[in-house]
């Protein structure tokens, strides 16, 4: 029995629209709102994630002018602003953008005609944009984790369990994906690198947004009777805050390790040996990152002056039971993530007289995870108690690094698989300065937050954030317009396999059909494609030999 | 760059199987976190004021126990139309899901018992609104599997031989049991 829509492609044709603007916008509507076909989903998710992401940059910037002394919020909508800035960054930014990817990408790298479940998904996003509407309905109106309006923070609960429920229903279609529909001769241990990672996040998103589902019926319940369990609105946040933390928002950043392990290879266009141990690392960062989720705690781990004196052997255990929670759950995942790194250096090894392969999916994925790791850095120091961390801006600037390199791996992901998605190949030369003002932006959005951490809040810190989020914006729009010229300027001629890549994905047509395959291929090895490439990886003088 | 190789069209590896088995797992993990939560508000509450069980409430122990002793049927009627579709035995098939819906209603009947015995509302104290949104939850749940079981069984009497429904529809009240049994344990006979 199979659950692969097999109406993709009528439905992605749509009715006969006629030649009018306003004929092919009704036709295209329900075609969009209707449409079964993963890219469309994926393309819907990364939409909305790009404009969530723009809306976050907005209430940050508004937090930005407040903080630098230049604003005059009271406390009430400043608590507001606050919540809306949590939420943006992970439900209408993080998420969005990476199970967008994943959604639209999967399905193609695996040489599947669609997604599994692929009105699942679709109902997934639907949930999740329903979900970020409402629940920003209700902060406006007074109604988040702090809100005055009781009925508002209902609605801001209920539309966080929607939320939940349309991510994880995204993640089960993802999961299923890799699982059972991959192309006749590819085992798990040929899954491509991105693919894997997306099955990572998406068995995260399967166990974590439940886990946030249960604890809000709770929340929602107790609220609108009584509020005796949970204390009201100030136990909002003790007890379903942690899926706003950074280290929750690594977990979901793991794809961003995958787009970088993808680009790898193509740059000195090599096989991809050892892929277990980059697997391996996927799955210590997914599992890691899992118990820093479960288990987000301050930790007294010996840091400061004289508690570095390990005395007697007592007290080397005493200090070793501190010193152990804190590496397990704040330094594994990072151990996944040096793995992954390094395995992408072996991979990326130079060949004597080759030309390197510069992918967008390398340089924008080298960047993005830099940021990450950066995130995750701050996230452990910041579970140390004495460092005095707590109560400071430090832990935003850990969850800005995250989110912000993973719109960076997101806008190199869309910009790599281009050609498939919208059938246009961006130019690198217009592509990598975008890039370089996306990292700059996450730097200054982030950066000082940590240095205010140590120190404490200035000005200088708040303008320079401040800075930094406007720079994102322009990144953003830069990249929005950038596509948006080059759809409409695309003479359809866009190449297959513009990166000579190793992927399923580049067998396909630019842009992809609806059901991406017309026959389904059999799968050799791991890089399928340079097995019917009788040239790859040689360098040009042994071209000429052959 | 040659063309690759024309394979025959992929066979979806048991998608119904795996996909059932993913939602199992997230709801498994939605009820485990809400038991958790219920287990430190329990020990909260009993440190704090004595007790957690409010007084005055009785909870119908037998109502409970023969939910959890139905939970044996369904799954063995579930198991009994797994074995009916393997022969394409449709009377069989049909009944069993039959069975099992008609089981699980009454499991669904027996918490709406216990509902009406305890005379709790839903405002009257923490307890009271943790405990409906559990088994409220859980109750949702069972109407999941109802719908799942009658699918399954108009798929399989209008003439649909995959048999893989018929085993993920096994495996979802199998979960079911497993989630009824931590519930049975940790509100009904810890209370």
């Amino acid at each position: 029995m199979t659950t692969i829509d097999p109406t993709a492609e009528v439905t992605a044709s749509g009715v006969e629209a006629g030649d009018s603007a306003l004929g092919r916008l009704l036709a295209a509507v329900p075609d969009w709102l209707t449409s079964t076909d993963h890219k469309k989903i994926g393309r819907l998710f990364l939409g909305g994630g790009l404009l969530g992401l723009l809306g976050t940059v907005a209430i940050n910037v508004i937090l930005g002018i407040e903080r630098s002394g230049i604003g005059n919020i009271n406390d009430g909508a400043m608590a507001q602003i606050l919540d809306a800035q949590r939420v943006g960054l992970v439900f209408g930014t993080l998420l969005p953008l990476a199970t967008g990817l994943c959604v639209a990408v999967v399905p193609m790298q695996l040489g599947a005609r669609s997604l599994a479940f692929p009105r699942l998904a679709a109902a997934g996003f639907w949930m999740w944009a329903g979900g970020l509407i409402f629940s920003m309905i209700a902060l406006v109106n007074n109604g988040g984790g702090l809100g005055g309006d009781p009925n508002m923070v209902d609605l801001f609960l209920g539309a966080h369990g929607l939320m939940a429920i349309g991510l994880a229903a995204a993640g089960v279609s993802i999961a299923t994906s890799v699982l059972t529909t991959r192309a006749p001769g590819m085992t798990m241990r040929r899954v491509p690198f991105f693919s894997m990672s997306a099955l990572v996040m998406a068995l995260g998103l399967i166990i974590v947004m439940p886990v946030l589902l249960g604890t809000l019926t709770y929340l929602f319940l107790d609220h609108r009777n009584g509020r005796e369990a949970f204390g009201g609105n100030t136990g909002l946040y003790d007890w379903a805050g942690w899926i706003f933390s950074p280290g929750a928002a690594a977990l979901f950043a793991i794809p961003v390790a995958g787009l970088i392990a993808e680009g790898a290879p193509l740059l000195f266009k090599q096989r991809t040996p050892a892929r277990g141990i980059v697997f391996a690392g996927f799955g210590l960062m997914g599992v890691a990152a899992l118990g820093a989720v479960t288990q987000e705690a301050v930790h007294n781990v010996p840091w400061v002056g004289s508690n570095l004196y390990l005395g007697g052997s007592d007290d080397v255990r005493t200090k070793l039971f501190d010193l152990l929670p804190w590496a397990m759950f704040n330094l594994l995942p990072l151990l996944g993530l040096t793995i992954v790194l390094l395995m992408t250096l072996f991979l990326a090894k130079p060949v004597k007289g080759a030309r390197p392969n510069v992918t967008p999916a390398l340089a924008f994925g080298l960047l993005g995870l830099g940021m990450v790791m950066v995130g995750m850095i701050g996230t452990a120091l910041f579970a140390i108690e004495d460092l005095g961390l707590q109560g400071t801006v430090f832990a935003e600037g850990a969850l800005i690094y995250v989110v912000y390199g993973t719109v960076l791996a997101a806008l190199g992901g869309m910009t790599y698989w281009a050609p498939k998605l919208w059938g246009v190949n961006l130019p690198a030369t217009k592509v990598l300065p975008i890039a370089g003002l996306g990292v700059l932006a996450t730097v200054l959005a982030s950066l000082p937050s940590y240095v205010a951490g140590f120190d404490e809040p200035r000005d200088v810190y708040a303008i320079l954030v401040l800075v930094g989020h406007v720079l994102m914006a322009l990144t953003v729009l830069g990249f929005i317009g950038l596509l948006v010229t080059s759809v409409r300027s695309s003479e359809g001629d866009t190449e297959a396999d513009p990166y000579d890549g190793q992927t399923l994905e580049w067998a396909a047509a630019s842009p992809a059909p609806a059901n991406n395959f017309v026959d389904i291929p059999t799968v050799m090895s791991a890089e399928p494609l340079v097995d019917s490439k009788s040239n790859y990886g040689q360098i040009d003088s042994e071209k000429g030999d052959s | 760059m040659q063309a690759l190789t024309a394979g025959p069209a992929a066979a979806p590896r048991r998608q119904i199987i795996v996909g059932t088995t993913l939602g199992v797992v997230a709801m498994v993990m939605m009820v485990g976190s809400m038991l958790a939560v219920w287990s430190e508000q329990r020990t909260n509450f009993v440190e704090r004021d004595g007790n957690w069980l409010p007084s005055g409430v009785v909870i119908p122990e037998v109502a409970s126990n023969v939910a959890l002793i139905a939970f044996i049927a369904i799954c063995t009627f579930a198991q009994w139309a797994v074995w009916a579709g393997r022969r394409n035995d449709r009377g069989h098939g049909v009944f069993a899901l039959s069975a099992t819906a008609l089981v699980a209603i009454m499991v669904i009947n027996a918490q709406a018992f216990i509902y009406s015995e305890m005379g709790l509302g839903i405002g009257d104290g923490a307890y009271a609104t943790m405990f409906y949104a559990l088994t409220g939850l859980f109750v949702a749940l069972m109407i999941i599997g109802v719908i799942f079981t009658v699918v399954a069984a108009f798929r399989f009497a209008g003439g649909r031989s995959d048999n893989e429904i018929l085993a993920a529809h096994a495996i979802y009240w199998y979960a079911m049991s497993v989630i009824y049994t931590a519930i049975w344990f940790v509100v009904y006979v810890t209370k």
